[in-house]
């Protein structure tokens, strides 16, 4: 609106000195907040693009698929990576269905009340609480507390731990998504008598189901970094695969490594890492949260496509 | 048959409505819960802990054999400096860039941005941390001639780079809701959209950037893995931004593996868990208010 | 223009009073501190279309809504008074969605769901648990015919309900208030978001089908009242002015002068 309205003035007044300082100013703003959102992007892909090319020697599909040896300075990152997947397809199994079941709660059945509201905020806060504090919650309540593990780490109390962090924001997204959905279709719903439930399940749901797969993949990425929480309640620096059954780690009995901590202990702790192998390790980890992201992002642009109303 | 039917529907409805509701108040569940079991946790030592002293004084020396001293000030003043310069530096590019997307630029471009956005918010912190740790680190010795590459600034810098994201999505929401009829009354008085933005859209939305900012300073202040790698981690109240600090958070994340359950270095940083928790429940509830008081606007 | 259906239907006025389809007592209706409906009472004979006439704002659809108790999803709705359906009070009533199941409503814009043609009139019968695949096919395509609508779309019954036009759109979703075999259909304002060829198309459905069913229908056009109704209700700022037989509310001499006013376009 704004652009085509300077534009007239332009088209009309062009060449006077006022049309030109101003068309000057113009540009000197647009370069100015342009060069503030260029201060994020340049840094990223430098630190991206950095980050890979150091990595890159190391980099093969052996290094995905054999398990470090040596004190994790030699070999490969297949335990971390197997880890990680499990600390992520866990925590997702628990947070999911309590996330979008929740959002369910505040978009379709609560009132506009102050208990809503209180709701609301402790979603707001949960989000807001800092991942080491959830790692001391994870600590004192699912290792100490619920003693999953005789008093130890375990895959699962680190699950359950990345399952409450993950909440909020998986109920945000989840709410949005709902919302997105016309109020017209419910009401067409309930006049025909379909119960409130009906209602969610065979049109709120399928119609947003997309908003809400896009949030939960995003979550994915997020939950695949963590570090300070798993730390805590269930990550090692050092634990090998054993096949057992048909799980390669065991949730519960087992603790795990994971990609984070991996990155974490080889970058500050490890002495006779080749120098290449933190930044392989890095792009590793990088390289899955991009293409986690860039599938939910390549997913929303094409549910957007097929609209269907 | 209809009479029958309509029963089933009713019990089973309540019964789902029960799930529903249950996993509704799953959030505040979680947020009491969170305060009680690291709160559990730390509870004992309360007993024998001087708050004026934990809270001011500056010497932490948990491990010591003789008179370990639990003094979190210079921790506190630690997570505040680091927290204080990666605002300075990224409350005007978050809101700039903020700016730039939402008056500036054309839809194509928007919307790249704001995939970017979405990608740097992804990084994981701990990848941020190696980062401070091998990228940055020599580069600020080099650039500044300083001994230690690892320092506050280093922290600052990465802290900021990991809060624009939040900084930028909401401030954009903030400068969306101010009507468009703004900004036209603006150009159509002759004012140039450099102008526009500084008379008009900042004060109309200044609501909406404070809570910005202030999640922004939440985000910050409870960041760890990338504190703990970046910012030096030596105890000590900061005198320049060169200077080596270490915060609240990497201070639990690099000392509780040594300690054993239930000792009182133990119950300490469990304490510190309650006051960052406190921290940030406050930051965030001060920007959630802010938010609710623009919508009643 | 006398309606000679509506003359031979006024005839049993005079009979035996048989028992109303819809009895509303003294019904009152706030939304907060607002109080939108002031008391009204009335009754529906069964086999009746009642006009519902009166500018925005009344009280219309709120009454509409308290009907089928869809007054419920409004969290700041209070309501007191009687509603009765068949003799039962709605308002303490334990199976609502039974009642809602009774009355057929549609609404002033059309609502398409988002899912085919079909679903969207086979899902009130589904949702009722009907899942005979005969049973549903024969509803669907009654329904459709019922509601004019069958030979447009019989060979896409696949395609999204969403795609069709407005006013197909508006006959869908007449259809899918006729899939559950109502006993009282309620058309809100429904011709507001269509053309006239439409409409009229529409009111010819609605004479077939008040041989077997009640219907009020809520209009803004006193003309489709006039045209339509056995009797005529006008409602204003929440109160009813006058209820009568239609003939004698669109007469010269009508009993309140407002309501003179009214149907000749001297306000509203």
């Amino acid at each position: 609106m704004t652009s085509r309205a300077s534009h007239l003035a332009v088209a009309t007044f062009a060449g006077t000195p006022f049309v030109r300082r101003k068309e000057r100013n113009e540009m000197v703003a647009k370069c100015f907040f342009g060069m503030m959102a260029a201060a994020m992007i340049v840094p990223l892909i430098l630190i991206v693009g950095y980050i890979v090319v150091q990595g890159w020697p190391l980099l093969s599909w052996e290094f995905l698929t054999t398990n470090p040896r040596g004190g994790g300075v030699r070999g490969g990152v297949w335990s971390a990576l197997i880890g990680t997947l499990y600390l992520v397809g866990f925590s997702l199994l628990i947070s999911a269905p309590i996330g979008v079941l929740a959002a369910v709660y505040l978009n379709e059945y609560a009132r506009d009340n102050w208990f809503t509201r209180v709701v609301n905020l402790a979603v707001v806060n949960l989000a807001g609480v800092p991942s080491i504090v959830h790692g001391l919650f994870g600590l004192g309540a699912f290792v100490y507390f619920a003693n999953l593990n005789e008093g130890k780490k375990s895959i699962i109390a680190a699950a359950l731990t990345l399952a409450v962090m993950t909440l909020p924001v998986i109920i945000a997204s989840t709410k949005e998504a709902l919302s997105s959905v016309p109020v017209s279709f419910r009401e067409a719903c309930w006049n025909v008598g379909a119960t409130r439930w009906q209602t969610i399940w065979r049109i709120v749901l399928p119609n947003s189901i997309s908003g809400i797969l896009t949030g939960v993949i995003l979550q994915v990425s997020r939950t695949a970094g963590e570090t300070a929480p798993v730390m805590l309640t269930g990550v090692t620096t050092w634990k090998m695969i054993e096949s057992t059954g048909w799980l390669l780690y065991h949730p519960v009995k087992d603790q795990c490594m994971a990609l984070s901590m991996h990155l974490y202990y080889i970058a500050t702790q490890a002495s006779g890492a080749p120098k290449a192998l933190p930044f392989a390790i890095a792009t590793v980890l990088v390289g899955a949260v991009v293409l986690v992201n860039a599938t939910a992002i390549i997913f929303r642009i094409y549910l957007r496509s097929r609209k269907k109303w | 048959m209809t009479s029958k039917r309509g029963t089933l529907d009713l019990l089973s409805e309540r019964a789902i409505e029960a799930l529903i509701r249950l996993c509704g108040i799953s959030a505040i569940l979680f947020v009491f819960g969170i305060f009680f079991f690291v709160f559990r946790e730390g509870a004992p030592f309360l007993r024998h802990l001087d708050l004026g002293e934990f809270l001011f004084s500056k010497s932490w020396i948990p491990t010591s054999q003789t008179v370990p001293k639990y003094g979190v000030g210079a921790l506190i003043v630690g997570s505040l400096s680091v927290t204080a310069v990666a605002m300075a530096i990224a409350v005007p590019f978050g809101l700039g860039a903020a700016v730039f997307i939402s008056e500036f630029c054309g839809r194509k471009t928007k919307e790249t941005l704001k995939i970017v956005i979405e990608l740097l918010a992804a990084i994981p912190s701990v990848v941020w941390g190696f980062v401070g740790l091998s990228v940055m680190s020599p580069l600020l010795i080099n650039t500044f001639h300083t001994p230690i590459g690892v320092n506050m600034l280093n922290g600052a810098l990465l802290l900021a780079l990991m809060s624009v994201p939040i900084m930028v999505s909401i401030g954009e929401d903030a400068l969306k809701a101010v009507p468009d009829s703004f900004r036209e009354a603006a150009i159509a008085l002759g004012a140039t959209r450099w102008q526009m933005v500084y008379r008009v859209l900042l004060p109309a939305s200044k609501n909406g950037l404070l809570a910005a900012v202030l999640l922004g300073v939440g985000r910050a202040i409870g960041e760890t893995m990338a504190v703990l790698m970046a910012t030096g981690h030596s105890v000590r109240i900061p005198t320049s931004i060169f200077d080596p600090v270490r915060t609240l958070t990497a201070t639990i994340a690099a000392e509780l593996g040594e300690t054993s359950k239930g000792s009182d270095h133990y119950q300490v940083l469990f304490l510190i868990g309650v006051l960052l928790f406190t921290i940030t429940f406050i930051v965030n509830l001060t920007a959630d208010l802010v938010v609710k008081g623009i919508r009643k606007q | 223009m006398p309606n000679p259906n509506v003359s031979t239907f006024s005839a049993s006025v005079g009979a035996p009073p048989v028992s109303p389809k819809v009895e509303v007592r003294d019904l009152r209706l706030a939304y907060g501190a607002k109080e939108v409906l002031h008391g009204i009472s009335f009754h529906i004979d069964p086999n009746e279309i009642l006009g519902v006439i009166g500018p925005a704002q009344s009280g219309k659809t709120s009454l509409l809504r308290c009907v089928n108790r869809t007054i419920d999803f409004t969290a700041s709705a209070r309501t007191s008074g009687v509603v009765k359906v068949d003799g039962e009070d709605v308002r303490t009533l334990r199976d609502v969605y039974g009642l809602r199941r009774k009355i057929g409503m549609v609404a002033p814009l059309p609502v398409g769901l988002p899912l085919s043609i079909y679903d969207n009139v086979a899902f009130a019968p589904r949702a009722a648990g009907l899942r005979d695949k005969g049973r549903l096919n024969d509803l669907v395509e009654r329904c459709l015919t019922q509601a004019a609508l069958w030979d447009e779309v019989k060979d896409r019954l696949d395609s999204l309900g969403t795609k069709l036009s407005g006013g197909q759109q508006q006959r869908l979703t007449i259809a899918r208030a006729l899939s559950h075999e109502p006993e009282i259909l309620c058309l809100d304002e429904f011709s507001i978001a269509i053309d006239p060829v439409t409409t009229m198309r529409i009111e010819d459905v609605l004479k077939e089908l008040r041989r077997n069913m009640t219907i009020i229908l809520v209009t803004n056009l006193v003309q489709q009242a006039r045209r339509l109704a056995n009797r005529t209700m006008f409602l204003w700022n929440g109160e009813i002015i006058e209820i009568d037989r239609t003939e004698a509310m669109f007469s010269d001499s009508p009993k309140d002068k407002r309501t003179y006013d009214y149907v000749n376009g001297i306000f509203g």
